[in-house]
């Protein structure tokens, strides 16, 4: 008895073994087709290198990867990465919240009244076509170039997808959903806090994600316009400076951000899916 | 007469002008703002005196050689960045070592907000015209290389596998399938496209003002000689431009997807 539990419990603890040339082999493959992405990037860099080294390109045009590499830890001793990064996200975080919150508001107001759609939404419809940068010069005049600029001109690129996609998400809500609240005798209040906040949820926070994305981008225009601080102002120092490991390292941070922005709405994002999909 | 005057009054009665409510509502206050002196003329100038910079605008040479050097450099970098964008798309969604060789690399780049890229590539190219079409074309690249890419890789197997029952030779294959089935979505990156080429053309315009002629650098000159209704002026052209723009994609779109029927 005792020996044959034992054996089956060896058994057990061997069975990977035996699975273990199919694990590794699953493994390789998967290791390999992440490694064949780095191919490029390895071989540009190796490149780049190569550039540096046979002088193909003057440093101040093409700086070598160990500069731009022993720049980026300057920059971070010296705090200035960090500053200047620093005050970019607080720029984006207070457009995103003034932004959403004024797309939100407009989105629930078309979506959920039928008059202020009509009184709204034409207006809404030419001005979001106009594009943001358009608007900046504008801007200018009226706030001068401090921080209310920024804020404003970031916000105007939140606005208008969140209030696009609120809108939508609210009236694509299956006609069933409302008419069971209906059954239900909801009120208004509950109507909107059970069914149509809910259903539309998904949509909102697409419209929000898409916000960010905008918002990053009139944030780097902003900034290299006119600015005396932020991620964007550290590349146009590091141009007047003609250091261009500089602004490589701007753009590299640059699209750090946007990954890591994208990453994480994007898992945000796809949780309010799981959620949505277990509610039916 | 009497017939024509009814159907005015038809089409006033069918059309919903509460829409017009609030910009009428808006000149109307501002106008009657300037009127009173409400507000400081230098900084928000009366409705008319846009109207008049408008009029004055419309009659100078400047105005036009702007508009046409932007449309220009709008418009061949949209061309170059869509067709490298569909090239590229097609690429990366029908072979596989080429997805798995660049696809990482593509959606890393993709994340590095567009403006980025210009003090670079100014610094690289310059200031001519060159440089902002390469930086327009990089605008219009994405949208259409991504929307082509998903349009290639939402083909379904038994459409590839009827493709290969005919024998369907590589170049065949890519015009008589890939192409027409993906044509939806690259429409869409098209679309996205123009939208982006124009926020890059006007955008490399206001950054790099002091180089070259276009609507950009009328509008940011204006600010520096604090002339606001040439600014506003300016920022109408450039919102219209774009808006029709978008007309015409939906136009183009709706006229060479009819084969589609009606879609929900």
């Amino acid at each position: 008895m005792t020996t044959a539990t034992q054996q089956l419990k060896t058994a057990n603890n061997i069975a990977w073994l035996v699975k273990l040339p199919s694990l590794a082999r699953s493994f390789l493959i998967r290791f390999g087709y992440a490694a064949t992405g780095i191919l490029f990037p390895l071989i540009v860099l190796a490149l780049w290198q190569l550039a540096f080294e046979k002088n193909w390109l003057p440093v101040q045009i093409l700086p070598p990867p160990s500069l731009v590499w022993q720049t980026f830890w300057e920059l971070i001793d010296s705090g200035d990465l960090t500053s200047n990064l620093w005050v970019s996200i607080q720029r984006i975080a207070w457009s995103v919240l003034i932004g959403g919150g004024v797309g939100l508001a407009i989105g629930f107001a078309i979506g959920l009244s039928k008059r202020a759609y009509a009184y709204l939404y034409p207006t809404f419809d030419v001005v979001s076509q106009f594009p943001v940068v358009g608007w900046i010069p504008l801007l200018m005049i009226f706030l001068g170039i401090d921080e209310a600029l920024k804020v404003a001109a970031i916000s105007l690129a939140v606005v208008v997808p969140v209030t696009v996609s609120t809108y939508k998400g609210i009236r694509n809500i299956p006609r069933a959903l409302l008419e069971v609240g209906e059954v239900y005798q909801f009120t208004q209040l509950q109507r909107l806090r059970r069914v149509v906040l809910p259903a539309a949820l998904p949509s909102i926070f697409s419209g929000i994600r898409q916000g960010v994305m905008q918002a990053w981008l009139s944030l780097v225009f902003v900034e290299l316009l006119a600015s005396s601080e932020g991620i964007g102002y550290l590349m146009v120092w590091g141009r007047q400076l003609m250091q261009m490991d500089i602004v490589f390292i701007g753009i590299i941070v640059i699209g750090l951000v946007g990954v890591v922005l994208d990453f994480v709405l994007r898992f945000i994002e796809a949780r309010l899916q799981t959620w949505r999909r277990s509610a039916f | 007469m009497a017939i024509s005057s009814n159907t005015v009054f038809q089409f006033i009665r069918q059309r919903d002008w509460r829409g017009l409510v609030l910009p009428v509502g808006f000149i109307v206050l501002w106008s009657i703002a300037s009127f009173f002196d409400w507000v400081n003329p230098k900084l928000i100038p009366a409705p008319y005196k846009v109207v008049e910079t408008a009029w004055q605008q419309l009659f100078a040479e400047d105005f036009f050689t702007g508009i046409g050097a932007s449309l220009f450099r709008n418009l061949s970098g949209f061309t170059i960045g869509s067709l490298a964008g569909i090239t590229v798309g097609l690429f990366l969604g029908f072979s596989q070592w080429f997805d798995r060789l660049f696809s990482p690399s593509f959606n890393a780049l993709k994340q590095i907000s567009l403006f980025a890229w210009l003090p670079i590539i100014s610094s690289w190219f310059g200031y001519d015209n060159g440089a902002k079409i390469l930086f327009i074309s990089l605008a219009a690249f994405y949208p259409v290389a991504l929307n082509t890419f998903e349009g290639a890789r939402s083909i379904g197997l038994t459409q590839l596998e009827v493709a290969k029952v005919y024998g369907f030779t590589r170049f065949q294959l890519i015009r008589k399938l890939i192409l027409p089935a993906a044509a939806p979505q690259i429409f869409v990156g098209l679309q996205l496209a123009l939208i982006y080429a124009w926020l890059a053309t006007i955008g490399s315009e206001l950054l790099l003002a002091n180089w070259g002629v276009g609507l950009g650098n009328i509008v940011i000159r204006g600010r520096e000689a604090f002339n606001v209704p040439l600014i506003i002026f300016g920022m109408l052209a450039i919102g219209l431009i774009g808006t029709f723009f978008n007309w015409i994609a939906a136009r183009i779109e709706a006229k060479f997807l009819v084969w589609r029927g009606n879609q929900a």
